[in-house]
């Protein structure tokens, strides 16, 4: 830590109680700042949404309340129902893609030698730029008549990626992959690193290759980062958003009418706030239960110290 | 990890690179020819010609107005970080009680949620208060957002303070304020710089809160300056393009200069 770090002798504290030296503590009131701030703007915005969503509200006038108008129409919206599998498959074949690409290239770029650093350095600049322009590029790189598909016909087929709905979520997916497989890879080069390096040393005396320390030994270790890495993966597919807005607007007709996009087609384009809010809700809730159920399964919320890798 | 070169491993690490690096060459080469030249020779090719004069329209668009909106959106949202992360996360480590452990608890549920979810409340909040349309009105957002995370970075880098050192500071008598100043402040600046990074790159990027709770010039942020030269002027690419570069320069230049800072704010969530 630093070199002021005293030898720590456990009976110490102790003695310091026991002679009377309390040790001075901060109170509540420094946390109250940030507590305000955040109920004010991500709390009561949470709680809001499940109010408005029992709600008919244009965004003019005022809300008022309809009941469970929103949540009966939903039900019976087609396009709520394909919207919630459009998600989850997406969210499926995010993690599915990313996943093994980025335990190669993280567990790879864990090694020292020099070419791997440069390498690594190039492999992160995707993660540099923001979505929005990581979808501007590529709309303007995938555009059949202007962009990569005229030039490269060998690999596009007819060019318009975007005209059809498998062209378009295939596309998402790659977008998707192109964009956060670095910071996966990241997460997984940092776990790599942690892998305490005598289990390869036995295992090579013990005359196991490469590839059997690499499933017997790598990718047991990696459990951890893989869960923190999943849970991102699943929050980030089920809020897909940016590249639906700017890469398809949700078409071929809609076709990839994602939840996250819908609820803002309802509310932003059409005006049903309401209706947009219970989307939303429908949102939370599963971004909850998911991030719940992960944590305790992990055991995330114990971290008491910040261990190394995850 | 071992020392033999292993090639395979080196070969699928070359396709990522095509697969990563191809888009950024284009992006690049794409800035530095006329339009003309981009709809006729296409992406891939390299121009006989080169010229700068798609990055002198950018500023002339505009987008000199929509840089410096960014940048005092990022600011103040380090700002507000900056000043309301660090006492909250001495609390949490330091202060006792149930209170405190709610209020954690609350922050990490804040961890799963999506800004997409709470975006029509937060329209309504905004709009209640009347910030519509105000840079104030994204800054606040964005910056409650980046809370979580900031937290959670910030309270790991203060649990590894030893004890001892508070216990040597409440010998000579000191208060709260003073180990907190004196002590806890210096020995965590790197998850100050982490946090700084992370809320920094959070609000240069940010998106979503400028597209639903501005709509005028003069509040228009970089992405969304990309997003309707985009619907507006979608066939003059290397103009866009150049403007997609120029969004991620100052981010770049962090990059080269303050990597391992730039990583650990990046990775946020994901520990060290």
């Amino acid at each position: 830590m630093s070199s002021l770090s005293l030898a720590a002798v456990s009976g110490r504290r102790l003695k310091a109680r026991r002679a009377g030296v309390g040790v001075t503590r901060p109170g509540f009131v420094w946390a109250v700042p940030a507590t305000v701030f955040f109920l004010l703007f991500a709390i009561l915005p949470l709680v809001l949404v499940a109010v408005l969503s029992f709600t008919s509200w244009d965004g003019i006038t005022s809300p008022h309340f309809n009941g469970l108008a929103n949540w009966t129409k939903l039900i019976h919206d087609p396009v709520m129902t394909q919207s919630i599998w459009l998600t989850l498959v997406l969210t499926v074949l995010g993690v599915v893609t990313q996943t093994p690409i980025s335990i190669l290239l993280g567990v790879w770029a864990a090694g020292y030698q020099r070419n791997r650093a440069v390498l690594s350095a190039i492999f992160f600049v995707p993660l540099l730029l923001s979505a929005t322009a990581v979808s501007v590029v590529w709309r303007a790189l995938l555009d059949p008549n202007f962009g990569m598909p005229g030039q490269l016909p060998w690999l596009f087929g007819d060019g318009n990626l975007l005209g059809s709905q498998t062209g378009s979520i295939g596309v998402l997916t790659f977008v998707g992959m192109w964009q956060f497989t670095p910071l996966h890879t990241l997460l997984y080069q940092g776990g790599a690193r942690a892998i305490p390096q005598v289990l390869y040393q036995a295992a090579a005396i013990d005359g196991a290759g490469t590839v059997r320390q690499f499933f017997h030994i790598t990718l047991p270790q990696l459990r951890n980062t893989a869960i923190t890495s999943m849970i991102l993966m699943v929050v980030g597919g089920l809020t897909t958003f940016d590249t639906v807005l700017i890469l398809t607007q949700g078409g071929p007709g809609t076709d990839t009418t994602v939840s996250a996009y819908y609820m803002y087609q309802q509310s932003f384009k059409n005006f049903d706030f309401g209706a947009g809010s219970a989307i939303a809700l429908v949102l939370v809730v599963v971004a909850t239960l998911i991030s719940l159920a992960v944590v305790r399964f992990s055991g995330y919320d114990k971290m008491r110290s910040t261990a190394e890798g995850v | 990890m071992r020392q033999r070169p292993n090639y395979l491993a080196g070969l699928g690490s070359l396709i990522w690179l095509a697969l990563v690096g191809l888009p950024l060459y284009v992006l690049l080469v794409a800035t530095l020819r006329t339009t003309s030249n981009y709809s006729t020779q296409g992406p891939l090719s390299f121009p006989s010609q080169l010229t700068l004069s798609n990055y002198l329209n950018a500023f002339s668009n505009g987008f000199g107005q929509d840089f410096l909106n960014t940048l005092i959106v990022t600011v103040s949202v380090v700002g507000i970080v900056l000043v309301v992360v660090p006492p909250l996360a001495y609390a949490i480590v330091r202060a006792q009680g149930r209170t405190i452990t709610v209020v954690f608890r609350v922050f990490l549920l804040g961890l799963a949620i999506p800004a997409q979810a709470v975006i029509v409340p937060m329209f309504y909040v905004i709009s209640q208060a009347g910030l519509y349309d105000h840079l104030i009105g994204v800054i606040l957002p964005t910056a409650a957002f980046s809370l979580p995370v900031c937290t959670l970075v910030l309270t790991g880098t203060m649990r590894d303070i030893t004890p001892e050192l508070y216990e040597a500071m409440a010998m000579d008598g000191a208060s709260p304020r003073r180990v907190f100043i004196q002590l806890v402040l210096p020995l965590s600046k790197s998850g100050l710089s982490s946090i700084v990074v992370f809320s920094a790159l959070q609000a240069w990027n940010g998106f979503l809160f400028p597209l639903i709770l501005t709509q005028s010039e003069s509040t228009k942020v970089i992405t969304l300056g990309l997003y309707n030269f985009q619907t507006e002027h979608g066939v003059d690419v290397p103009g866009l393009l150049s403007a997609v570069v120029l969004s991620m320069l100052p981010i770049f230049i962090v990059y080269l200069f303050a990597r391992r800072a730039l990583v650990q704010g990046l990775m946020g969530v994901g520990g060290k």
